[in-house]
């Protein structure tokens, strides 16, 4: 272990509020490259580690448009007569665009109708926006991650560990004193993890 | 998030006896930890197979054999091998349709509206009732892709340019429910699937056979529960549980937009978009508990489903079945009230007509019925509640089969007027599609966790960083 190259320094914590605090001073100390490990979103978190707002609602709101443009031109570009400035392009798409018939006696541009189509789409392409949001934030799928060469991380933080890991990439990273800091914050089982 | 007080002294006696007195039930009975917790709800996915698994998986699977056989015996011979004539052209299959879509809204209901609205409790039930939904609409979607006829032409709903060059219709309501259901469909799945993603790590991390722990890594996309992670993940998922929320409303609006939007006397009414949303609730909580309950019992889930959700989703059976009888009563007064002869006579027909014991069977089973959970007692009854959720499972199928039959089999023209009988193929499907719910449901409980397991672990009391032990009343922490 003492060769292979090092990924950082982990230590387990004993609750949701030791791990909290640590979090909170490794935060202030202005560390950059750390994280914490919980088996269920700790409430507060974010704050505790100073990593801000999450910004997967973009995504949403962005995917939200775009559903909401896609459903409006649907409806529209199939519904109303074909437009005067189209009318010297002769292309199968276009001919399949602008059909206009009257169904149930409502005008080629029936907004009221045209609402659910709408609604369900842009209430479609948001939630794929929340996933893609959320799979890109993240970087998932992942399968390799040197995390998991911790074998007690393993084992038990997806079950009851608290864990804190503090990468060597960190700027204010040294093995030893980032274990005696890890130490004096109530961590155990203080661990070297290897890349 | 509410830290300590400053006026009050939270060390006064006073104060330790009024916190008491309005603390809530814990969520998570017999004060069970975090391991407690991964190891009962895994165990039952690791665990061998049980013999009342395999007796139950053979008897609905032979049951659900009867929708392929159904379906080829009616896309082989015609749609005429269901009992439909004229005038009744909707009839078991549409009322399948309906009867199933709104057993779906519970599951959504449970895991966005309760979500958003804080209630805690929600965390043991949105996997198993999220489940329920999709299995449901799976069953719905049976129906109305076989009931345009020639099945082979369904295609012609998806907003594809065909060779004809016609688009699909998009002021008919008959196409909003298409994108409406399929919408419905599509996000629950990433909701539902987005939910179990720590819980495929946290199987992973206990599966000890390498092609499994490789299955469930991939599956849960190589989750580290890193709040990195978490903080990304929780986002996504409020967003779901807010477009899910407005999603699960307007699902049943435009299936009742089916019937509302035509000309039919009792169809015609705008009551219909709310009514049919409470109803929709109101069947699915029914099922809810009429599936959980045994697997509660089976599995020992006592401390995890405890009474307080029963409880409470109890209360909600009430509430929205209260909010149908209104609904029942309020056509009646309309029907009247509007003056219009064939709206009279269609309630008329509906109460006193032919098909007068649908309609009080409907009376009784929703209205009725649930008005027993007025009673703590038999709210607090496992088997009671079991019972009594019959009431609103089988008054809402009536519910649907009322609404539209009754309705169209007599209309304005006298000459005109018909009687509908299901023919052995509708019951054969119908039979069909309730193997295939209990079919899916039987191998989901087999293969996945039933309960949301990261969820649940997030409403113990020690999982708020501001816990200091049992007896602290300082946090102000209620679950």
């Amino acid at each position: 272990m003492s060769n292979a190259p090092v990924y950082g320094v982990g230590a387990e914590f004993k609750s949701a509020t030791e791990l909290y605090h640590a979090a909170e001073v490794i935060r202030d100390k202005g560390f950059k490259w750390w994280d914490t490990y919980s088996p269920y979103p700790i409430h507060g978190m974010e704050n505790a580690m100073g990593t801000g707002k999450s910004w997967v609602s973009t995504f949403v709101l962005f995917g939200g448009m775009t559903g909401f443009t896609l459903g409006i031109s649907l409806e529209s570009l199939t519904s109303i007569p074909r437009p005067e400035f189209l009318k010297d392009i002769q292309s199968g798409w276009l001919l399949d665009l602008f059909y206009p018939l009257i169904v149930n006696g409502k005008p080629y541009w029936a907004l009221p109708a045209f609402f659910p189509v709408m609604f369900e789409l842009t209430i479609l392409l948001s939630a794929f926006g929340a996933i893609l949001g959320m799979l890109i934030s993240n970087i998932m799928p992942r399968l390799n991650h040197p995390v998991f060469n911790w074998e007690l991380f393993c084992k038990r933080a997806s079950d009851d560990g608290f864990f804190l890991i503090v990468e060597a990439a960190d700027p204010l990273y040294a093995e030893e004193e980032t274990k005696k800091l890890l130490a004096e914050l109530g961590g155990t089982q203080i661990t070297v993890i290897s890349k | 998030m509410a830290h300590g007080t400053t006026s009050v002294n939270a060390n006064s006696p006073d104060y330790i006896a009024a916190a008491k007195q309005v603390e809530r039930p814990p969520l998570v009975g017999s004060g069970r930890g975090f391991h407690w917790i991964t190891e009962k709800i895994c165990s039952i996915i690791e665990g061998d197979t049980p013999r009342w698994w395999w007796i139950a998986f053979f008897i609905s699977g032979a049951i659900t054999l009867l929708v392929p056989l159904s379906l080829i015996y009616l896309v082989s011979t015609g749609i005429g091998t269901w009992g439909l004539n004229h005038p009744v052209g909707w009839a078991w299959d549409i009322t399948n349709f309906v009867f199933w879509i709104g057993i779906g809204h519970a599951g959504t209901l449970i895991s966005a509206i309760l979500f958003l609205t804080r209630q805690k409790w929600r965390t043991s039930i949105n996997r198993a009732a999220e489940a329920m939904t999709l299995f449901a609409v799976i069953c719905a979607g049976i129906f109305p892709a076989f009931h345009v006829g020639r099945v082979w032409f369904a295609w012609f709903l998806a907003p594809v340019p065909q060779a004809n060059a016609i688009w699909p219709n998009f002021r008919s309501p008959l196409l909003w429910d298409v994108f409406a259901v399929s919408t419905y469909f599509t996000v629950s799945v990433l909701f539902w699937y987005t939910g179990l993603i720590p819980d495929f790590a946290t199987l992973r991390d206990r599966e000890v056979k390498v092609w499994k722990k490789k299955l469930y890594h991939i599956l849960s996309f190589g989750w580290r529960s890193s709040n990195r992670q978490w903080k990304h993940y929780e986002m996504a998922y409020l967003c779901l549980a807010g477009l899910s929320t407005p999603l699960v409303l307007s699902v049943h609006s435009i299936v009742s937009f089916d019937f509302a939007t035509s000309v039919i006397p009792g169809w015609h009414t705008t009551i219909f978009p709310p009514y049919f949303v409470a109803g929709a609730i109101f069947g699915g909580f029914a099922m809810v508990l009429t599936v959980m309950l045994p697997f509660r019992a089976i599995f020992g889930l006592e401390d995890l489903i405890t009474e307080k959700h029963i409880d409470n989703m109890c209360k909600i059976i009430l509430l929205t079945g209260s909010i149908v009888g209104y609904a029942y009563l309020m056509e009646l007064f309309i029907a009247w009230y509007s003056g219009n002869p064939y709206e009279k006579y269609a309630f008329w027909n509906r109460a006193l007509g032919p098909y007068w014991w649908s309609y009080w069977g409907m009376m009784i089973c929703n209205v009725l019925i649930p008005q027993l959970f007025w009673v703590n007692k038999f709210r607090k009854n496992v088997v009671a509640v079991w019972i009594i959720v019959w009431g609103p499972n089988i008054g809402m199928w009536y519910e649907r089969f009322v609404i539209i039959v009754t309705s169209i089999h007599r209309d304005f023209l006298p000459s005109s007027w018909g009687m509908f009988k299901p023919a052995l193929n509708d019951i054969t499907l119908f039979v069909g599609t309730c193997g295939l719910f209990t079919w899916l449901f039987l191998v989901f409980i087999r293969f996945l966790p039933v309960i949301a397991i990261a969820e649940v672990k997030s409403v113990v009391p020690e999982a708020d960083p501001h816990f200091h032990g049992k007896e602290d009343h300082k946090g102000g922490h209620h679950v």
